[in-house]
């Protein structure tokens, strides 16, 4: 690993000043489980790491008016274990889903929506965009792993973030400070991710010298959530598609809907059509397999990984079907 | 006196053999007292990285590592490529940095200046067209006829034709390969200690001493725990070299392990296989033609799969084979576990079962139908692999599980089975020990083997505790050193054989000796003395304590060599084994669970129950990772082992495993043939269960292992994958 400075502030302040230094080749370190290994394989360098652990404000979950607010450095155990998110079953469903002590036991949930891309392109030393000598690695090489849905630009990553899909789905907000001491901002989290047509936009619209600080989710209420993630592990994985959805409904049937795929695209991929096409209609297994159809029509698959569609496809259906309590009734 | 014969005694004597004997070193093992190579930390031990390739196929136009040795702490650089030489694959290495720590040793990597120049590379091992138009394949290299397989195909009730097709995966030792090698001026001990991760304590030291000039007498490699090997550990390697020259030239110690992606890169991996297989076959299931054509890579060298051994276990009497290598810009290939085994069985027991399929047959009567057609290796196993089939079919419930393929349930979940079985040799290897038998009751053995962590330390205490009748914690056991009588390097399943038999012998004429002295002393007939539970017996009459008895050794211990492999009947060769996989397929992700796997093993008399069932754990795990999650992935725009890392190389979790059934078929007929060695089958037919338990669930054929989800959907769709 490069040498690099390490601070740890103890107020949002400090952070955004220690994350303005050098230029702002500085790096966030939180629950520290991608950063680190970035930096031992060299992905990534930084001048300086600026440990968040020790700012008080970014520790809990509370209240607010309209819903909860979650601090950075807050650990998935913690959010699973918090009765401010009792209502949220897709988060609790995809922090479930990691089934490794160590991830849930360090790793943070805002950490998850900062991730930088799997792709191995990019984890090899060829940048977010995986490119070389002009040409796209990605679209020549190997891109099983690869998006499906807006690919068309040099951007072909998919999103990391396994929370993306579901925070989304529900409207959350991250609240965004610096680079000015006294800068803060609420960006709908649909918004914070970005596909970059440049290495050096980054894959969200985070700033030298911002921070993610925390994450808005409004009130559980009476919406109805669920996440699916195609795992092939039963251990320690990362999805290969994703979906997370949340409803309001009348009955059996869908008054509102929200459907948000993950891991498909170089941000989570709000399937509107789908969404439309549902409002109004009885949920149930047949019409949960149509709106995954539906949510897939417009996928542009690469060379290597049309298989992904159909896990998509499933992953949307499935994410339905757990949301009105139906999933366990298909997969027998 | 009568004859005094070395032997096993009858089963019912032993209180330790046959039993569950927990690994002596277990505890050091999992608390983290023992010491492995990679742990070696002696005090000024310097520690290396390398520059690797990172390009499919390169020259090196311009190196200089001045800059590197100036960064502060590196005290040497080794090369292993110099100006105008080939990288032939990603992940060659280049050179080495030695230096005060790791992370400054990787400052003076990147302080190496390096020009390449990039050549065009080959590395789609599965793309025979293509290797063709880029000249790089070695066509013919298995060519063989017998009989007339063409006419038999005419003939035949029913043809199936098929692809079939297994990828290279890569050792992945958890340890990685590497030395700590300490040179010094030969005052004391031996002028250089290599502190080895190997698979062979007693024939590496030749290796340094001849690259140094050194005479063999002045090498010692010592290797006390090994983090697993599989195969790819036998040699020096030229990063041991590299470690013993960089300490030379800096007299001090050094610490060379490869790095992650190196390791899974460089030190060997296994080759791959792909296949087109027609089988014929009478209706009644008696199989009458093989015919087959396989490539694959075993890196730049251009091997495949073992062509001489198609179709594997059975020889049926018409059949031609035929195999083309390919040279690919991939790593190199090594031994993994049961080299060519696993990849035969891939082929030829799933184009089995899906002959079976179109004949309306259950496999496990196919195979039934065919004992008479065994090769040359499995032919005297007919019978046991009856039984076998029989018990594990009993083991799986496989009467009430096996179904039409393509039945396998009507949500999106599909459930089937699959068997497939396997063979091999497993003799005993050369070996010498010496026991040491102290007046004070102290016996200790020495050997120069090595423990693969599959428990042949635990084997030697055994036997030796067996024989003297003493509890296993009594006797001191010494492995894992060059300065003890040699012992087989532990490849082709040779080691417990290899240890047991002279462990035996030279304590029973250990015991026998004591024997006479006690029958001196204690006038009693030394025929009728036998040890037990501490004593010294003549019939149901206790004549002396072992202490007493080892009181009459005097001064000098009592030290008796025991040699083998001896024809004398306490080690045999040749198993088979029998596995049977159930599982659950989701058709709309292309996830495959294992629900429960059988594996009924044969292998001669077991020394320790426990740990011969560890090894068939160990075999189905490994299996389930190569037929579900695990291979090398190389990238063709780029050239390179795209996967080279733990994330990516992936190997199941704990939750991937399902259920184990394990059961050593062990009659008296096993019991009576002697120890044979177990290391290797386990881990050989579990792929092609696993597979034909995915074609019985789904009615599709998912050609090439290991099955990912990718090749599920891709084949579930139609294309080939």
């Amino acid at each position: 690993m490069r040498p690099f400075e390490y601070v740890s502030p103890t107020t949002e302040t400090e952070a955004v000043n220690a994350l303005n230094g050098h230029d702002g080749q500085t790096m966030v370190l939180a629950g520290g489980t991608d950063l680190i290994s970035l930096l031992q394989r060299d992905a990534v360098q930084t001048k300086r790491v600026v440990d968040i652990k020790k700012i008080e404000s970014l520790k809990s979950i509370q209240q607010v008016d309209d819903g909860v607010l979650i601090g950075a450095t807050v650990t998935l155990d913690e959010a699973l274990e918090s009765p401010l998110l009792a209502g949220h079953d897709s988060i609790a469903q995809v922090i479930d889903g990691h089934r490794a002590i160590q991830i849930q036991s360090s790793g943070t949930l805002v950490g998850d929506l900062c991730q930088m891309p799997q792709c191995w392109y990019f984890r090899n030393g060829y940048g977010i965009l995986g490119r070389k000598d002009g040409e796209s690695l990605v679209e020549l090489g190997d891109n099983r792993y690869h998006a499906v849905f807006g690919n068309a630009g040099p951007a072909k990553f998919v999103c990391a973030s396994r929370f993306a899909p579901s925070m989304v789905a529900w409207g959350a907000k991250v609240r965004v400070i610096g680079p000015g001491p006294d800068d803060e901002q609420f960006v709908p989290l649909e918004y914070f991710f970005v596909t970059p047509r440049l290495e050096s936009q980054g894959v969200n619209v985070l700033k030298p010298g911002q921070l993610v600080t925390h994450v808005w989710l409004p009130t559980a209420a009476d919406v109805k959530s669920g996440a699916y993630e195609v795992l092939e592990s039963k251990g320690l994985d990362r999805p290969q598609a994703a979906a997370a959805v949340c409803l309001q409904t009348e009955g059996d049937f869908v008054r509102d809907a929200c459907i948000v795929m993950g891991h498909v695209a170089p941000t989570p991929w709000i399937a509107h059509e789908a969404a439309r096409a549902l409002v109004g209609q009885r949920l149930d297994e047949d019409m949960a397999g149509h709106i995954g159809d539906v949510a897939v029509s417009k996928a542009t698959p690469l060379s290597m990984n049309e298989y992904k569609v159909a896990m998509a496809r499933a992953a949307v259906k499935r994410s339905l079907l757990r949301a009105v309590g139906k999933l366990d009734d298909v997969l027998v | 006196m009568a004859e005094r014969k070395v032997s096993w005694g009858p089963r019912d004597s032993h209180t330790l053999i046959g039993k569950e004997i927990t690994r002596l070193d277990g505890l050091d093992k999992a608390s983290g007292f023992a010491k492995y190579t990679a742990d070696m930390n002696q005090e000024g031990t310097l520690y290396a990285r390398l520059l690797t390739c990172k390009h499919g196929k390169a020259k090196i136009t311009r190196i200089n590592v001045e800059p590197a040795k100036k960064v502060a702490g590196v005290h040497t650089v080794y090369l292993f490529k110099n100006e105008g030489d080939d990288c032939n694959w990603d992940g060659d290495i280049v050179a080495a940095v030695a230096a005060e720590t790791a992370d400054i040793a990787e400052d003076g990597v990147r302080a190496i200046e390096v020009t390449f120049e990039e050549h065009p590379h080959f590395v789609d091992e599965q793309d025979l067209a293509g290797a063709r138009e880029a000249k790089v394949t070695k066509e013919g290299i298995v060519d063989r006829t017998v009989g007339d397989p063409d006419k038999a195909i005419t003939e035949a009730d029913v043809v199936h034709e098929g692809y079939y097709g297994i990828h290279t995966i890569s050792h992945m030792c958890l340890e990685p390969h590497g030395a700590h090698c300490t040179w010094n001026n030969g005052d004391e001990g031996p002028k250089l200690t290599a502190r080895h991760s190997t698979q062979a304590v007693s024939t590496t030291g030749p290796q340094f001493a001849s690259k140094f000039g050194l005479d063999a007498a002045d090498v010692r490699v010592i290797c006390n725990f090994i983090g697993g090997g599989f195969g790819s550990k036998f040699a020096a390697d030229e990063w041991g070299w590299a470690a013993a020259q960089m300490s030379k030239d800096t007299g001090r110690p050094v610490r060379l392990m490869l790095d992650r992606p190196t390791e899974l890169k460089t030190p060997g991996t296994r080759p791959s296989g792909f296949a087109n297989v027609t089988l014929a076959a009478k209706k009644s299931g008696r199989i009458t033609a093989w015919k087959s054509h396989h490539w694959g890579t075993s890196g730049p060298q251009g091997g495949t799969i073992d062509g001489n051994q198609m179709p594997y276990v059975f020889e049926f009497e018409n059949k031609k084979v035929e195999a083309t290598g390919i040279m690919t810009n991939c790593g190199p290939n090594r031994a993994w576990r049961a080299p060519n085994h696993p990849q035969l069985c891939a082929i030829t027991d799933t184009a089995m079962t899906d002959l079976a399929a179109k004949l309306g047959m259950d496999p496990v009567d196919l195979y039934k139908a065919n004992f008479d057609q065994l090769d040359r290796f499995a032919a005297e196993k007919g019978d046991v692999y009856r039984a076998e089939l029989d018990r594990a079919a009993e083991l799986m419930g496989w009467k009430e599980k096996f179904h039409a393929p393509g039945k396998g349930g009507k949500g999106p979940v599909k459930r089937g089975v699959g068997v497939a079985l396997h063979r091999w040799g497993g003799r005993a290897g050369a070996s010498t020990c010496t026991v040491k038998v102290h007046q004070d009751g102290a016996a200790e053995i020495f050997l120069g083997s090595q423990d693969l962590g599959t428990g042949t330390r635990t084997i030697i205490a055994a036997v030796l505790a067996e024989t003297f009748g003493l509890d296993i914690h009594q006797v001191k056991v010494h492995i894992g050193s060059s300065d003890y009588p040699k012992a087989n390097p532990s490849g082709g399943s040779i080691t417990v054989g290899g240890v047991s038999g002279p462990t035996r012998r030279a304590a029973q004429n250990a015991l026998w000796s004591l024997f006479d002295k006690v029958a001196a002393k204690y006038n009693v007939e030394a025929d009728s003395l036998k040890a037990g539970g501490g004593q010294f017996w003549s019939g149901d009459k206790a004549v002396c304590s072992w202490k007493d008895a080892c009181r009459l050794v005097g001064p000098m211990p009592l030290e008796v060599q025991g040699n083998g492999p001896e024809d004398d009947g306490l080690t045999d060769q040749l198993v088979g084994g029998v596995q049977m996989a159930d599982v659950s397929v989701d058709t709309e992700t292309g996830i495959v669970r294992i629900n429960r796997m059988v594996a009924v093993q044969d292998t001669g008399l077991v020394i320790n129950e426990l740990t011969a069932k560890s090894q068939v754990y160990g075999g189905l795990i490994m299996g389930i990772a190569y037929a579900l999650t695990e291979e090398r992935i190389m990238d063709n725009k780029t050239g390179r082992y795209i996967n080279a890392d733990m994330e990516n190389y992936r190997l199941p979790r704990i939750g991937d495993i399902g259920e184990l059934v394990v059961e050593m078929y062990q009659p008296d007929s096993e019991y009576n043939r002697g120890v044979v060695g177990l290391g290797e089958p386990p881990v050989i037919s579990t792929g092609a269960a696993i597979a034909n338990a995915v074609a019985n669930a789904t009615g599709v054929r998912v050609p090439v292992l290991p099955m990912t989800p990718k090749r599920v959907l891709d084949a579930l769709k139609g294309g080939r994958a």
